[in-house]
């Protein structure tokens, strides 16, 4: 890619405030959202494993974050994100391989996608609450 | 600009150059590859909370694990970056664009062998 020669004026996406909000939508600035989320809490794993093998006193200080009020909504939060673009990524894989392009299905998978996610979810809280 | 060139050499260079799928489908590879290793680690993550430092270390060291956390890791990293290059192409322009790419590759590279080398020494007694 040259970037040099290209022109300067070429369009950019559409950003987000061009859209009057629909669940079709929602559901696709969300799954970038989590995306981006997920992205970073992709490193926040890494850092995880990095303390593991650093010895049981940084350990402990990193724990104690995540086991803060702070730490806990972002872990709840990643679930969440976790959650929701897996099942949001499985609707993508299927339009790619052509199915599912109706919008009376586009918008079912779509609530079936938030159902699921959202028990997922709230399944995780309970649990992961009840262990701690 | 006055700009003589035909619409051929302006073209030239600026598309693909025979990977033009290769983004899109080694997103898509990685997403397949991801569905039962999100669903592995996201259980194991609700199953380990209150777990303390040994609990965790022994988890982490055992083989199986380790295969599964340096896939669950690599890969999504690898998906992380290719998505965040997706969004940067969108929303932002010229040099910034190219830096802010460069910038998330590296991150993504440095975390991940990070990552790697941190189980591996855990699993073989670091």
């Amino acid at each position: 890619m040259s970037v040099a020669n290209r022109p300067s004026n070429r369009p950019l996406s559409p950003h987000l405030q061009v859209y009057r909000p629909q669940l079709t939508s929602v559901l696709s600035i969300l799954h970038r959202a989590t995306g981006i989320a997920l992205s970073v809490g992709a490193l926040y794993l890494a850092i995880w494993v990095m303390y593991a093998a650093g010895g049981a006193r940084g350990y402990e200080a990193f724990q104690s974050f995540n086991a803060s009020i702070l730490g806990r909504i972002l872990l709840g939060g990643w679930l969440f994100s976790a959650f929701y673009h897996l099942c949001n990524g499985i609707r993508h894989l299927f339009w790619d391989a052509g199915y599912g392009f109706e919008l009376r299905d586009a918008y079912r998978s779509g609530w079936i996608v938030v159902a699921v996610s959202l028990i997922a979810t709230v399944l995780s809280w309970i649990v992961g609450l009840r262990l701690v | 600009m006055d700009d003589r060139r035909t619409p051929l050499a302006r073209a030239r260079g600026l598309g693909s150059a025979k990977d033009g799928v290769g983004h899109w489908w080694v997103q898509r590879l990685t997403a397949i590859a991801l569905i039962p290793l999100v669903v592995w680690f996201a259980v194991s993550l609700v199953m380990l909370s209150g777990a303390d430092y040994a609990v965790v270390r022994a988890w982490i060291g055992s083989p199986l694990v380790m295969v599964l956390l340096i896939l669950t890791i690599g890969v999504g990293l690898h998906h992380g970056q290719l998505g965040m290059q997706v969004v940067l192409e969108d929303y932002t322009d010229g040099a910034w664009r190219v830096a802010l790419i460069v910038l998330v590759k590296f991150i993504a590279v440095v975390f991940g062998l990070g990552a790697i080398v941190a189980i591996l020494r855990i699993g073989f007694g670091g």
